[in-house]
């Protein structure tokens, strides 16, 4: 997909002088959001980097209205807040809760199910950045095996594998769900793009490098970014209704070694320990491969219903419910 | 007994009178408000605010959104999110689960958002208990919320009504509380206003300040050392306000309804008394029975009802020291390493006035236990047959065999 030519929306929404580390991916993701979904956007941002980076009283960078909520209430707040301008007869502000992976994976995960179990009309936007970076690197159950945090120095690196929020996810049937890049951005444009058309709980997971936590120079975001992809850490998705599974992109497979030897926070990996990460992502491509096969073979014998029509669906059942 | 409404059944703005549990007359004013918003979570015993709302809105009787969440923290999360949308919002919790919105309480006032929330005494655990007590709302005293304590039905459906005029005149949250069981699961007569009336009483809510993409801006940013006090003392002067705004909004709320409650402290027979009992909610209806019976045998005793804890009613209270000798309160909550909670906001209020009476703290009808008048009238003894009092806390109707 290196090859695609793309035109990205010119609008620059988010300003200048935030209050960024330089190199930040949850920035670049913000940026990027922003011109996928355009002015008429309310944000709604729990304590993450983005509480700081959008500036203090009196300056905000988003360029759009920013609710700032308490850590573990995105989806919560975000479905207030649809509901309010719904009843006052806004139906076309696309409400967006963007949260760090703390506030999703961890401190915001019940707000965040019960959100998607009610597939309440917002998009859910988590830049991942597989840590606790606002207070300075601790762990999360977003931070992936082997990793040394403030919290698990190199000489106990976390021993758990990141938590699989998609898969997750995928279990409430929510309508849409992707996994995006902020090395693409016209495979992330394309599907903040693609959401917004949707109705319903949408959810984006966005791999965004943070170069201090990570222990990489800002210059290198976007490789590593990179790296992730066609190394098959990170796969790049659309799940359709939480069953229909699409791979944007079939990555090169390079070997994994590549990838966390550019970066500090796996600088004490020990070459078996490579081998044991390298394992675990070959083990859960096959199950991804399975599951893209499965969902090919339903979709050919259903004749492959649209995401438009199936976003119908949705909203249809709930209206003839209603009436009976 | 003019004042408190339960003899006014018969008037103009009255369009029906019901018997209903004091759950269900909190769902009939929400309706009557034109909540846009309801977010809520079912704890006992507030389900039946939520079940009889979730009635209300299925059958198209109100216009509104009911978001059923799966926490009280994000019904107090969606109640915020709405309410910075521009659109008026309710919640309804008890007990532990209040306790589990405190954060949110915080964040509620902090946004200055008029959501208005009743909330259902309940004792909280361990042990787990279903039963009254106050512990609960008075443990969200430092909140920013002004907090209400109804003694009837009727006064749960007019006081949520004045809520929301008043919350949203000073752009701070108010929590309506009711006593579990005793008015929850209680039947009585209600008079259901006009619907014509309470519109004209409580118009649309018209927000300075929310989200709009047409104007954007951020709300609840980070701020310095710079000014974060002065948004702090922005909230307090608010509060200090709500005192002129909630005698304001009953009186105008008794031209139009016939109904009032005295504003912040309704008192009874306080006027030539000589011993005045302090208490609040249900207790109220009970002191009443017990202040008659005393003044037929000719004891010069009275009785004030605390109906706002939060703006505390400073005012009032120094207004009635002025004219009694002795003030005996009754807290059903205790703060452990101190007294009762009104006992020590009392005594506060009281230190630098002009006049200070003797004070009595009672601890009473925790966790259920019954407050019955003779449990009033030992109180009322008490202070009669002492000049000062034995200990700061009096625990009256705890069992001997616990006494140390």
């Amino acid at each position: 997909m290196g090859q695609i030519k793309y035109q990205l929306p010119a609008e620059e929404i988010l300003a200048p002088g935030h209050f960024a580390c330089p190199g930040c991916g949850g920035t670049l993701a913000m940026r990027y959001a922003l011109k996928a979904l355009g002015r008429k956007t309310i944000l709604v941002i729990p304590a993450c980097c983005w509480t700081v980076i959008d500036g203090p009283v009196p300056f905000s960078a988003a360029g759009v209205p920013v609710f700032h909520t308490a850590f573990e209430t995105a989806a919560s707040a975000a479905s207030g807040l649809k509901a309010g301008l719904e009843m006052q007869g806004d139906h076309e502000t696309t409400v967006v809760a963007f949260a760090g992976d703390g506030g999703t994976f961890d401190i915001g995960f019940q707000a965040l199910s019960g959100a998607a179990e009610r597939n309440e009309d917002f998009i859910y936007i988590c830049y991942d950045n597989e840590a606790y970076m606002n207070t300075g690197i601790q762990r999360s159950s977003a931070t992936p095996f082997g990793a040394w945090t403030t919290t698990t120095p190199s000489e106990s690196p976390k021993a758990e594998n990141k938590k699989n929020i998609i898969e997750i996810l995928a279990a409430h049937r929510i309508p849409y769900l992707a996994t995006t890049s902020v090395a693409y951005p016209d495979d992330m444009i394309a599907k903040i793009q693609k959401a917004k058309e949707i109705r319903g709980m949408r959810f984006i997971h966005v791999f965004s490098p943070c170069p201090p936590g990570w222990k990489f120079e800002p210059e290198d975001s976007i490789k590593i970014s990179r790296m992730a992809i066609k190394s098959k850490v990170f796969p790049l998705l659309e799940i359709f209704d939480g069953v229909d599974y699409r791979l944007s992109h079939e990555p090169a497979g390079t070997p994994v070694r590549d990838y966390l030897k550019m970066q500090g926070r796996f600088r004490h990996l020990k070459e078996k320990q490579i081998e044991e990460i390298q394992k675990t992502i070959d083990e859960e491509w096959e199950r991804l491969k399975s599951k893209l096969v499965s969902s090919k073979r339903t979709r050919q014998s259903n004749g492959g219903p649209l995401a438009k029509e199936r976003n119908l669906f949705h909203v249809k059942r709930g209206e003839a419910l209603r009436k009976e | 007994m003019g004042v408190n409404g339960k003899d006014s059944l018969i008037h103009p703005s009255i369009d029906k009178v019901v018997v209903i549990e004091g759950t269900h007359a909190a769902s009939h004013a929400v309706k009557l408000a034109r909540v846009q918003v309801i977010a809520a979570y079912p704890i006992t015993p507030q389900t039946g605010v939520v079940e009889k709302l979730s009635e209300i809105v299925s059958h198209g009787d109100l216009n509104a959104k009911f978001i059923k969440v799966e926490s009280e923290h994000s019904a107090m999360a969606s109640c915020i999110g709405a309410s910075i949308s521009g659109a008026r919002a309710f919640t309804a919790t008890s007990s532990q689960g209040l306790a589990l919105m405190h954060e949110l309480l915080h964040w509620a006032a902090g946004s200055r958002l008029p959501i208005v929330m009743v909330n259902v005494n309940r004792a909280l655990a361990p042990p787990w208990s279903i039963y009254v007590d106050h512990n609960d709302s008075l443990s969200q005293r430092d909140t920013g919320w002004l907090q209400f304590y109804a003694e009837s039905n009727q006064e749960v459906l007019d006081t949520v009504l004045q809520a929301y005029k008043i919350a949203e005149a000073v752009s701070l949250p108010v929590m309506i509380n009711l006593d579990a069981f005793v008015l929850s699961h209680t039947s009585e007569p209600v008079a259901i206003p006009k619907q014509e009336l309470v519109d004209e009483f409580l118009p649309p809510w018209k927000a300075e300040f929310k989200v709009d993409p047409a104007n954007p801006h951020a709300f609840g940013a980070l701020v310095g050392p710079d000014a974060y006090m002065e948004m702090r003392y922005k909230l307090f002067e608010a509060m200090e306000d709500a005192r002129e705004v909630i005698r304001n909004v009953d009186s105008e709320y008794s031209e139009k309804f016939g109904r009032s409650y005295g504003g912040l402290v309704e008192e009874y027979y306080a006027d030539d008394a000589e011993v005045v009992l302090i208490t609040s909610a249900t207790a109220v209806s009970t002191a009443r029975i017990a202040v008659d019976e005393m003044r037929s045998l000719g004891f010069p005793v009275g009785l004030a009802k605390l109906r706002t804890f939060r703006p505390f009613p400073v005012d009032e209270i120094r207004s009635l020291a002025q004219r009694v000798s002795k003030i005996g309160v009754m807290d059903r909550n205790i703060s452990f390493g101190a007294t009762g909670i009104i006992y020590q906001e009392t005594k506060a209020a009281l230190y630098n006035a002009p006049v200070r009476p003797k004070l009595f703290g009672f601890i009473a009808g925790l966790g259920g236990r019954d407050v019955t008048p003779e449990t009033i009238k030992e109180m009322y003894s008490h202070i009669m047959n002492n000049d000062t009092p034995e200990s700061e806390t009096i625990w009256v109707g705890l069992k001997q065999s616990q006494k140390s």
